[in-house]
């Protein structure tokens, strides 16, 4: 299946208001899809037999930058039988307010590979994965303050008084 | 506000009287680097394994929003020191294929590449099978790989001008071409190395201890493989013919001509720790098989001239039109992949996300560590193969 066939498929199957927007500008397109129906969307490219993504590559959490406002995750969804790929995105806004994380759906139940790279993008961006059994800090330590790769973030001076910057 | 609880605080938090936690790592001679095992046991028996990591963290991803294409293959480098080449190569083709240079790259280039790569390749299947053969108790193998390895470090030294860490594969070309006599000295090594390859199989492959500590342990099956995200060796263990080199067809791999090998299940069942070894063991064969067609054709049809010159696709400026980018490509241990977003209007790229092979492989580990002997335990990391530089980047 090529990408204008999944676009219908999806859009036929779930309703047109699932898929945001289609992005074809550059050499790999993409689907932005409602951050409601990530969990449908995942299974069904998993479970029909003529999509069948059984592969989750990679997930990437991004911070879209100060002026935007906007956090996103990106999937990379790859198919061993039939040897197609496919990206999905998922954005949504969010004021950078440290005390509500932005929140998307985790999709560690489609696919287990979800689970740690979704821990990543929690430690290293701050994002919030409802769903997700394990969200804890994966690469820094537990106590660990911030989110390093956020647009904003400032480091720390020391941590537990070994200094950091010179 | 009540905060959730996660599987990790469930499993701590209530351990039967007979269960004890032990922490394995981060200073352990078989967890290949400093990864720490928290282990609830029972007795000699593993209950549940849960991966502490990070202890290596350099925060690579964070440094690439500082840095521009090119400065940041040195730091690519770092990530899976055993295969440095392999890195550069899959980093620099996903740059290149934004640039949209990747088709006129010199076909002598992309042979000395695959070249490079592929002898990096047998030196990091030389480490995985002697640290492999340490791991379950067996000495020689270590010795015997490390013998081999040092040669291929040589070659690659005298290439590059370092020993592990190359940045030798440029975006558009290369650091320098290969020095004069390294194709001759490279065919003698692959004369000299091919009946040590034999000596090493007589060691380990038909080792009845070594089979019986391997086989039928830490048995993988093909579907959790898949659902964990597991590649390269590991996939291939379990019985699946994928191999980005072959889906992707990239660079000249086309053009040449080898087998992907895959677990059979010989000595036990199919994704067992045995299987594991043996595709590593049998793409060494493969690997060589790829250099012998490499130094081939780079002594005949596309032989040094003194026209040649590697920086020559060079591009002055680094700077990707507006987009963002995620190439994959078949690095030892698996699928590496690096997902740009540039913004079309500097040399620094907006985000540079990479997935490690082994950061995926190892989330795995829990699973078919389940209800094992903590010395199975061992045979089983050791043959996930992983690199702490990459998992923790």
């Amino acid at each position: 299946m090529n990408f204008d066939e999944i676009t219908r498929l999806l859009s036929e199957k779930f309703g047109s208001d699932v898929i945001i927007e289609v992005q074809t500008a550059g050499l790999q397109p993409a689907l932005i899809i409602n951050p409601n129906s990530i969990i449908p969307v995942c299974k069904e490219l998993r479970d029909n037999k003529n999509t069948w993504f059984d592969f989750l590559s990679c997930l990437t959490g991004i911070d879209h930058g100060l002026e935007q406002n906007k956090f996103s995750v990106v999937y990379h969804l790859a198919s061993i039988p039939h040897k197609h790929q496919l990206v999905l995105k998922v954005i949504i806004d969010h004021d950078r307010n440290l005390d509500s994380l932005p929140s998307f759906i985790s999709v560690s139940d489609v696919w287990k590979t979800a689970e740690w790279h979704e821990r990543e993008a929690f430690d290293l961006l701050g994002i919030q994965f409802e769903g997700h059994p394990d969200l804890r800090r994966i690469l820094l330590p537990d106590d660990w303050e911030g989110y390093p790769l956020r647009k904003d973030y400032i480091a720390a001076e020391e941590y537990k008084g070994i200094k950091i910057k010179e | 506000m009540q905060v959730k609880k996660t599987r990790y605080d469930q499993l701590t938090e209530n351990l039967k009287p007979e269960e004890m936690i032990i922490n394995m790592g981060p200073q352990h001679p078989s967890t290949h680097g400093v990864l720490r095992l928290e282990l609830i046991t029972d007795g000699e028996i593993v209950k549940e394994v849960i991966p502490h990591m990070g202890y290596l963290h350099r925060c690579f991803e964070k440094h690439c929003e500082n840095l521009t294409y090119q400065q940041i293959i040195p730091f690519v480098d770092r990530m899976d020191y055993l295969s440095s080449m392999n890195n550069d190569h899959a980093y620099v083709m996903g740059v290149e294929r934004m640039m949209g240079i990747d088709k006129s790259i010199p076909k002598r280039v992309e042979y000395i590449r695959v070249l490079v790569c592929e002898l990096n390749r047998i030196a990091s299947h030389l480490i995985a099978i002697g640290i492999y053969g340490i791991d379950i108790g067996a000495f020689t193998p270590f010795l015997w790989c490390f013998r081999d390895r040092e040669h291929i470090m040589n070659m690659l030294e005298w290439a590059s001008g370092s020993r592990m860490l190359y940045n030798y594969i440029w975006v558009g070309g290369l650091f320098y071409d290969l020095p004069v006599g390294f194709e001759e000295r490279c065919s003698e090594f692959i004369s000299y190395f091919k009946p040590k390859l034999t000596e090493l199989n007589q060691l380990l492959t038909d080792n009845q201890i070594f089979i019986a500590r391997t086989a039928g342990v830490g048995i993988l099956p093909l579907d959790v493989a898949i659902n964990y995200g597991c590649s390269g060796p590991m996939l291939r263990g379990s019985g699946l013919k994928w191999d980005l080199r072959r889906t992707d067809e990239y660079s000249v791999y086309p053009e040449l001509e080898f087998d992907i090998p895959v677990g059979k299940g010989e000595m036990g069942k199919s994704g067992d720790c045995w299987d594991r070894y043996k595709v590593r063991a049998d793409e060494i064969v493969e690997s060589i098989r790829i250099v012998e067609q490499c130094l081939e054709r780079l002594q005949k049809e596309l032989k040094r001239g003194p026209e040649f010159d590697p920086r020559a696709k060079l591009p002055k400026k680094i700077i990707p039109k507006e987009q963002d980018f995620y190439i994959r490509a078949e690095n030892p241990r698996g699928e590496l992949g690096y997902y740009f977003i540039s913004d079309g209007k500097t040399e620094i790229p907006k985000r540079v996300k990479a997935r490690a092979p082994s950061f995926n492989n190892l989330s795995v580990l829990p699973e078919i560590t389940r209800g094992v002997l903590i010395a199975d335990l061992v045979a089983i990391l050791g043959s996930v193969d992983i690199v702490l530089g990459e998992v923790d980047r």
